[in-house]
């Protein structure tokens, strides 16, 4: 356990040093968040209907997706590993006692919280202070934020879970670019980071149910903006550690079967 | 220590000619030839040894080495390693071998050595004595107190691969396997490479392999060569039998006082003739250097004598071509 506490350690060092790259990540989630802000007022006042979740609470939740943006977004992705794969520099990598699997997934982890704790803390500042309704406030109760902390926190280790699948399948696909469009352009659109999932039409909305994605952002988020009432919340963390343990065991199962059949590639 | 028996690998590999054509053939219809990477390799290596496991480029070398440690599934064949078999139980295998592939990294870029170096001794949870013991022996050894500090990414070529080798000797492995370990090297790092070789072989008992294609390697460390060619073993022995039975001539080349005439030995071939130096040819199997220098003093006043054996890369060369490969 030790040495992937390392592993851990090392990748958060690491990824604590890039602050530009964080300072430029926080202004483009400004932009972004206040673009979608923009986009969501302007149907908001085109109809009269009421929708299933308000435009503050909606405003809310743009904030946070762009506050955690590294825990939610499935193209968010590290080189490095393709890199192994591609080259076969996995080979040092195997030949060490270490589980793939449980290295790749600490690393992975680390990378996205290190990213995420440089980029979320300006963002959530700065934001709480912006005029009603356009800011980030509190949440109705301090249950739905535990309850949020909690979503957050499963939805992250989910998030990694799915990206590791992107991993292993370069090891058959040899390059990331097919499984990484496919699954982050999909993926995107079931966490309900493209349309909100609230506003999505009955339909859709069931299967979105059914995948793992919407655990990981559209869960969390709309918790914390009191749009899913703490009973829902308390059976969805059974549902997201239902998926860790298949996202994981299946992970798992697959990295065995390609490394059986790896072929180091390059000499 | 290490039985391999009977190994063969065989590799899939796409083929497809150039042009825009075929490139859309292959792309509906792909085509694909086998390769044998390895056939019916066998060989044992006992504790202490070193064993160079020399061959041309593509002969397998690799191959094996990624096989034997634990990486790679053998499509047939066995190997043993400290009575395990390498793929069977990867990670208690490789607690016990230390890999070196000359044109791969295995430290992190950008963070300073030591911090590499840290991150090995939890993965393989490394006493922190014995950590301390060796990392004092490798940075002596190997030169290495300065660079300790710094980024892996600013080290040049040689004081990096310095740092790989004691990156993988940190958990005082049993077997040693060296993939071109002098790959890059200037002289005097390659002469410090090689005697810390010897060193930790001689101190450890450390059991090393070693693939290159410098023949001075070989030389100075490799007592056994196991030559391989098209993924079969060709040749497995001792290196001075091996130079006996293939370095059959020998180059002497006598500087004396100025002649005119040319002076006959038998059994030599005269290589080059000038008034103040002669330089023959010397067939061993009928003659020996003493012979001939005895029956060169009988024509002329000798000043200075050299005898030259052909260098191991014309024997390497030769077997090559003796087995066609």
């Amino acid at each position: 356990m030790k040495q992937y506490f390392s592993f851990f350690k090392m990748s958060m060092s690491k990824g604590l040093q890039y602050r530009i790259a964080a300072l430029a990540g926080v202004a483009t989630q400004f932009f972004f968040g206040f673009t979608f802000i923009m986009i969501f007022e302007a149907f908001y006042r085109s109809s009269n209907t009421p929708q299933p979740i308000s435009i503050e609470q909606l405003i809310q939740f743009v904030w946070l997706q762009q506050s955690f943006l590294l825990f939610v977004m499935l193209w968010f992705r590290d080189m490095e590993i393709f890199d192994k794969i591609t080259t076969g520099n996995i080979a040092y990598e195997l030949c060490r006692p270490t589980d793939i699997y449980s290295y790749w997934y600490a690393r992975l982890l680390a990378q996205r919280l290190s990213g995420a704790l440089l980029r979320c803390f300006p963002i959530l500042i700065i934001t709480a202070f912006l005029p009603a309704p356009y800011g980030l406030s509190f949440p109705p109760t301090i249950v739905h934020f535990i309850l949020f902390i909690i979503t957050l926190t499963l939805g992250l280790i989910i998030i990694v879970a799915i990206s590791m699948l992107i991993y292993i399948s370069v090891f058959y696909t040899l390059s990331p670019t097919g499984s990484l469009l496919i699954v982050s352009v999909l993926g995107e659109f079931l966490s309900g980071l493209i349309i909100p999932v609230p506003l999505m039409p009955p339909m859709l909305k069931k299967i979105v149910y059914f995948f793992p994605f919407r655990y990981t952002s559209d869960l969390p988020f709309r918790i914390y903006v009191g749009n899913i009432d703490i009973n829902e919340a308390t059976i969805s963390i059974f549902i997201q550690l239902a998926w860790i343990f298949i996202l994981i065991m299946f992970g798992k199962w697959w990295i065995k079967r390609a490394l059986k059949k790896v072929v180091v590639q390059g000499g | 220590m290490i039985e391999v028996k009977a190994l063969s690998k065989s590799f899939k590999v796409a083929k497809r000619d150039n042009g825009m054509f075929s490139t859309l053939k292959s792309f509906i219809n792909p085509q694909f030839t086998t390769v044998n990477a390895l056939t019916d390799v066998s060989f044992n290596i006992s504790e202490g040894e070193i064993v160079g496991y020399i061959g041309p480029n593509g002969a397998g070398k690799s191959t094996t080495i990624k096989i034997i440690s634990g990486i790679l599934l053998p499509d047939s064949g066995t190997c043993k390693i400290l009575n395990r078999i390498p793929w069977e139980n990867r990670k208690e295998h490789v607690k016990n071998i230390g890999v070196v592939f000359g044109q791969r990294s295995q430290l992190w870029w950008d963070v300073p050595v030591i911090d590499s170096f840290n991150l090995l001794k939890d993965i393989y949870s490394i006493e922190k004595q014995s950590y301390n013991e060796m990392l004092d022996l490798l940075s002596i050894s190997l030169n290495l107190t300065e660079l300790l500090k710094t980024p892996v990414r600013q080290l040049s070529l040689g004081q990096r691969m310095r740092c790989e080798i004691a990156a993988s000797l940190l958990h005082s492995p049993k077997i040693l396997f060296l993939d071109e370990p002098t790959i890059g090297l200037d002289a005097v790092s390659k002469i410090e490479v090689r005697n810390f070789i010897k060193t930790i072989n001689k101190e450890k008992k450390t059991t090393v392999i070693l693939t290159t294609h410098d023949m001075n390697d070989i030389e100075a460390l490799a007592k056994r060569i196991i030559l391989i060619g098209k993924g079969k073993v060709l040749q497995d022995g001792n290196l001075s039998q091996l130079k006996s039975k293939y370095i059959t001539r020998k180059t002497v080349c006598i500087d004396h006082n100025p002649i005119d005439t040319i002076p006959k030995i038998e059994n030599t071939e005269l290589v080059e003739f000038t008034r103040e130096r002669t330089i023959f040819d010397v067939d061993l199997s009928k003659t020996n250097v003493s012979k001939v220098i005895s029956s060169a003093s009988e024509y002329v006043e000798i000043k200075d004598i050299s005898v030259d054996s052909r260098p191991i890369e014309e024997l390497i060369v030769e077997l090559y071509k003796e087995y066609s490969i």
